[in-house]
């Protein structure tokens, strides 16, 4: 009898545990914005001796990365854009029919997010040289946009299998020609999921470093103007500074994301 | 105007997929798979030793130096040895958490673990590297917190043993493997979570009611049901542990891990051959983990 109630309720150990989890996973990321305040700017000292905010002055005054960080927003527009287009097609066209062949090109569309991001890098840089094409902002761009496609195309096809089929054939019955059913009732369903797909995609293409690192050439996107950072020692509490700047523009679309696809999840059932 | 186009591709379904699937496919043929195909084919080229320049002839030599040569093949045994190992770490440390979002947790406490699980998972992977190196320095808050809690003799013995210590935590293998952990948890955690609650909750009061105890329950009813979700999480830390080159180069001790290798090689060393051929290693490792996952069911665990 004790073992039921076990598997129903949580002991005190279950708790704990599942919370030292969550403190595991999130701790780190306190760790960074406490270090962005520290007076020490030598070591690693903890705790940290005294608070300041100091560095964030000088880290906003460094023209280089107020460069990577207009380089990397620029670089997730477009490619955010152009994933955008292009999952959203690849998901209205696979999300409910079965034709021959649909497995390999459903393999395909998971492919860059499957395989290791060095092989993508890799394997884009090859292609590059192959036919001779100078990296800069383009490649940088459509190595984004080919896995965030992916995260664009998850998403939409994933709202598009939860719509029940017999909305469509509604819209029809009830003489909707094909566009009016398209703009009347699967858009407004695919909306939330199309903005939430792109604010991660967003958010991916804006922290990339390693595809970026091969397709870059020159150019400095902000991840790749951190790495740099790492190695530095001695602006350390820059890197500290716009590590705590990268959390906040990531976060915000992550958060919006998470929202949109909640609340439609909590409409469907 | 887009009325009559709409009008006339209804009904016509195959022209209207394919009209669709057009210029996705055309992107993903044109940039991703010719140049998985240019790589593929970089690494059936050799490098001439002389000259230092790709000879663009269809040879095995490229192959052949990955297999023969030890210190290539030690590169490829330490990167696996270390997928493993994060894997089964991720496993264990993934499931207690799991196991509460999935069974334990309320409607609200449960929303409140999916936000905690996928924030951190979704927070700038450098920043959170770059928070490990300060976590695990010499004088970070992992060897402070060891020293406050007495245990600074225990990290002493860790750090000396030999192979997986080093001079800090964050110049050794121990300290690396935990931020390998650290990195893909969430992507265990999720697939996990979404397998455990679909075990139906009869099957373990029906386990209890036929007498076995709580640990013969664990292994014997949730551990074959969770296990495609095991398998999908797998896939994803085995998958990104073989990849990464960052993790690495930040954190870590001297060993060459592949994605180091691969980057070194096409870079400095210029040497696109042999990179694209260690490149190789991890598509046919995981190609043979996908294959091994599929007859678990892992795929209807995402």
């Amino acid at each position: 009898m004790r073992s039921r109630r076990d598997w129903s309720r949580a002991s005190l150990g279950q708790r704990l545990a599942a919370a030292a989890g969550l403190v595991f996973l999130h701790a780190p990321v306190w760790v960074i914005v406490l270090y962005a305040f520290t007076t020490e700017d030598r070591t690693y000292q903890f705790p940290p001796p005294g608070l300041t905010l100091h560095w964030f002055e000088v880290a906003f005054a460094r023209s280089d990365m107020w460069a990577a960080m207009r380089l990397s927003l620029l670089v997730a527009l477009a490619a955010t854009a152009l994933a955008l287009v292009l999952g959203t097609l690849a998901a209205f066209a696979l999300a409910r029919r079965e034709f021959a062949g649909k497995e390999s090109i459903t393999l395909l569309f998971v492919l860059p997010i499957a395989l290791p991001g060095i092989i993508t890098g890799l394997a884009l840089l090859a292609g590059m040289r192959t036919i001779g094409l100078e990296p800069g902002f383009w490649t940088i761009v459509a190595g984004h946009a080919t896995f965030c496609l992916v995260i664009v195309y998850n998403n939409v096809v994933a709202r598009l299998r939860r719509m029940p089929a017999s909305w469509v054939e509604a819209s029809m019955d009830l003489g909707a020609d094909g566009f009016q059913t398209f703009r009347y009732v699967l858009l407004p369903q695919v909306a939330s999921a199309l903005l939430a797909g792109g604010m991660l995609a967003f958010a991916l293409s804006f922290d990339e470093i390693i595809v970026t690192l091969f397709t870059a050439g020159h150019q400095q996107t902000l991840p790749i103007w951190f790495y740099g950072e790492l190695f530095r020692p001695r602006e350390r509490p820059i890197t500290n500074v716009v590590a705590v700047v990268v959390i906040l523009v990531t976060l915000v679309p992550i958060l919006l994301a998470y929202y949109l696809t909640r609340t439609d999840e909590k409409g469907d059932t | 105007m887009l009325r009559p186009v709409a009008t006339f591709l209804h009904g016509r379904n195959a022209f209207y997929v394919s009209l669709l699937l057009l210029p996705p496919l055309l992107w993903l043929g044109t940039v991703y798979l010719a140049s998985l195909f240019a790589l593929l084919t970089q690494s059936f080229y050799a490098i001439d030793e002389f000259t230092a320049r790709i000879v663009p002839e269809f040879t095995l030599k490229t192959y052949g130096q990955l297999f023969t040569q030890p210190a290539n093949v030690d590169i490829v045994l330490r990167t696996v040895f270390m997928a493993v190992a994060v894997t089964a770490a991720a496993a264990v440390v993934a499931f207690p958490l799991a196991n509460y979002m999935a069974r334990h947790a309320g409607p609200k406490m449960k929303a409140l673990c999916y936000v905690g699980v996928m924030l951190p998972m979704w927070t700038s992977y450098l920043v959170k590297v770059y928070a490990w190196r300060l976590i695990l320095a010499k004088q970070g808050i992992a060897s402070w917190a060891m020293t406050s809690l007495g245990l600074g003799g225990a990290l002493d013995t860790l750090l000396a043993t030999p192979v997986v210590g080093g001079p800090s935590l964050a110049s050794s293998y121990i300290g690396m493997f935990i931020v390998f952990v650290y990195m893909w948890l969430p992507f265990m955690i999720l697939p996990l979570a979404a397998a455990l609650e679909r075990v139906p909750g009869s099957l373990l009061q029906a386990s209890a009611d036929l007498g076995a105890r709580p640990g013969q329950t664990f292994r014997n009813v949730v551990l074959p049901l969770a296990l495609p979700g095991l398998a999908a999480g797998s896939v994803f830390t085995f998958s990104l542990t073989l990849g990464d080159y960052i993790i690495p180069s930040v954190v870590g001790a001297p060993g060459y891990f592949i994605g180091m290798m691969v980057y070194q090689q096409q870079g400095t060393a210029g040497n696109m051959p042999l990179a694209a051929a260690f490149s190789v290693v991890p598509i046919v490792l995981i190609a043979v983990y996908l294959a091994l996952a599929k007859r678990l069911g892992a795929f209807d665990a995402l």
